[in-house]
């Protein structure tokens, strides 16, 4: 393997954690809703710019490319990462409703298309609430994966991370090309400048189909969606702190019955 | 066969085990398959004999690459076994580990996959499962109509199983590795468990915000009511990024998701973010100073007040109700 690298940024648009979702009919309406870029695939761009910034100066970065797979409003998300640095960006637009695997395997052929070396995707998407992308592109690929990621040190053609574990964390190392999944500790993303706004708005941005990466199928379908929100008491319990605290207690016990 | 798939554990078959026994019990009648599972790992043993216990089949799949856990050896294993049983449902533990492996399952076997399922049904060959999208905010419904299907679990929604009639038999499988499965190479393990109950598993989560003042606070006031309720120790985003509490410990969207039966938010001002992991709680209480925090419109029951005078009170009632 050569000793520079070019990494692909895997972005996602979705509505503002702020934001009030509505269903209708059995079906999310984002009529009106605010959308940013996912927060976890931020960590993605800022860590690729870091690496080209030499944060870890044994591999040099060839290029740094920012992908989505989605509708026209995607593109806000890739501006967002070329005027964080990004140097270009690849826009593969479609209204098709593909599940995380379908993605994984149209941005897989983005990523051979390119000749890839890292891939970094967020560790889970605020919009389906899915860990999938990541290890669903990685085995597309025949790639290694390290998931969750909160350190990583490019080392020759290799990567060095710590990423969580079911019940704590471990060192990896794998060899290139491979994925990484990002996520919260790893950075903090830099806000992008009005200059490099500006800039961005001469940057590459490429707009690709579906029908160029084999337009595969979703192997699943959703069939209703529902906001579920429970009723709550909302009792407030009056009084001195000592006297509703006891209150609370009893209250507790006696009529939640959640002390045992 | 439907193969649930776990790791081989030192004290044997554990909760989350138990709950994938039940999930798949929910779909064994309607597809017509009885349930098995597949333990992987350097000594499967004493989990595959407890798990006997509950399923028709045990697969023990023993090797020392399947420890500890890595996504490709493990995709291997399971390949190769739901090639040999034309296993129709595969069913793992969403637990990190789980959702790094059922994808890659899902792409080799070129299989649908179900993730983070809150509920399961079957009706002919298709399975139906809900889940929760949207940061927690919206349940949503996905059928997958081909099988075999790979479904991961989200823990602590299925209750724990109950042993079958009849022992089941187990029986050596091999682990069939590809070339590569190992070149992820893992060391400096650490685990984040502390003495207290951990966070995912707790009945009883007490959370503590920015209102509680300083990392003091949490041992003054957040861990001796936790202790006191038998609890896990939760922390807002805004108390990790300020370094009071390890990351191992967020509750929300970037940290943990928790259902427990009651959750006490201590000086939690109730970011979205902050709610979207812990609205599924079926008590919810809050004390916080400022009466405006949006943590009291999703609150069952809340005190107004300084956590400082209402905590140790409460620590106190609660220690007498539980005596």
């Amino acid at each position: 393997m050569e000793d520079s690298v070019k990494i692909l940024t895997i972005l996602k648009q979705v509505p503002d954690a702020e934001a009030r979702v509505r269903a209708q009919d059995g079906a999310v309406d984002l009529d009106g809703v605010t959308f940013v870029i996912d927060g976890m695939d931020e960590y993605g761009v800022e860590e690729a710019l870091r690496l080209r910034e030499g944060g870890s100066a044994a591999a040099s970065v060839e290029e740094v490319v920012a992908v989505a797979l989605g509708p026209q409003r995607f593109e806000e998300a890739l501006r967002t990462a070329l005027a964080m640095g990004a140097d270009r960006a690849v826009h593969v637009e479609t209204d098709a409703a593909l599940d995380p695997v379908a993605q994984a395997q149209v941005l897989a052929a983005v990523a051979r298309e390119e000749g890839a070396d890292l891939i970094l995707v967020g560790g889970k998407q605020a919009d389906w609430d899915s860990a999938a992308l990541g290890a669903a592109v990685a085995e597309s690929l025949g790639w290694p994966l390290s998931d969750w990621t909160t350190e990583l040190t490019v080392e020759g053609d290799g990567l060095r991370t710590r990423h969580d574990t079911d019940d704590g964390s471990e060192a990896l190392e794998l060899p290139l090309p491979a994925v990484v999944t990002t996520q919260q500790g790893l950075n903090e993303p830099r806000y992008p400048t009005l200059p490099n706004i500006m800039k961005a708005k001469r940057k590459e941005l490429a707009k690709r189909t579906l029908e160029e990466f084999g337009a595969p199928a979703a192997k699943t379908v959703t069939v209703r969606q529902e906001i579920q929100t429970r009723e709550r008491l909302g009792k407030l319990v009056d009084g001195e702190p000592e006297e509703a605290a006891r209150e609370l207690a009893r209250l507790l016990a006696d009529e939640a019955k959640v002390l045992s | 066969m439907l193969l649930i798939v776990t790791r081989a554990r030192e004290g044997g078959a554990g909760k989350s085990d138990l709950e994938l026994v039940s999930a798949a019990r929910t779909l064994a009648g309607a597809l017509g398959q009885e349930v098995g599972a597949a333990v992987l790992g350097a000594d499967p043993g004493k989990t595959a004999s407890d798990l006997a216990r509950y399923v028709g089949t045990v697969y023990r799949v023993a090797a020392p690459e399947l420890e500890p856990f890595r996504a490709e050896p493990f995709t291997s294993a399971v390949h190769a076994l739901v090639e040999r049983t034309g296993a129709q449902a595969v069913l793992v533990a969403a637990g990190r580990s789980g959702q790094s492996l059922a994808p890659r399952l899902a792409v080799r076997l070129d299989a649908p996959l179900l993730e983070d399922v809150t509920s399961l049904s079957a009706d002919g060959g298709s399975v139906s499962a809900t889940r929760f999208t949207y940061l927690t905010r919206v349940t949503e419904t996905v059928r997958a109509d081909a099988l075999p299907v790979v479904i991961s679990v989200k823990p602590n929604v299925f209750p724990v199983g109950e042993p079958a009639g009849a022992a089941g038999g187990v029986e050596d499988a091999p682990a069939a590795l590809r070339e590569g499965d190992g070149r992820v190479k893992s060391s400096d393990r650490r685990s984040a468990k502390g003495g207290r109950v951990a966070l995912e598993d707790a009945k009883i989560v007490v959370t503590g915000g920015r209102g509680v003042g300083d990392a003091d606070g949490f041992g003054r006031l957040v861990e001796p009511l936790a202790d006191a309720m038998g609890a896990g120790v939760g922390a807002t985003r805004a108390v990790v990024d300020a370094g009071w509490r390890p990351y191992a410990e967020q509750v929300g969207q970037t940290g943990k998701t928790v259902t427990p039966d009651l959750y006490l938010a201590l000086g939690v001002s109730g970011a979205v973010q902050h709610l979207s992991g812990m609205n599924r709680s079926k008590v919810i209480v809050a004390v916080n100073k400022d009466a405006d925090a949006p943590i009291f419109k999703v609150c069952d029951y809340g005190i107004v007040g300084d956590v400082n005078e209402v905590v140790p009170p409460l620590t106190d009632a609660v220690k007498e109700h539980r005596s």
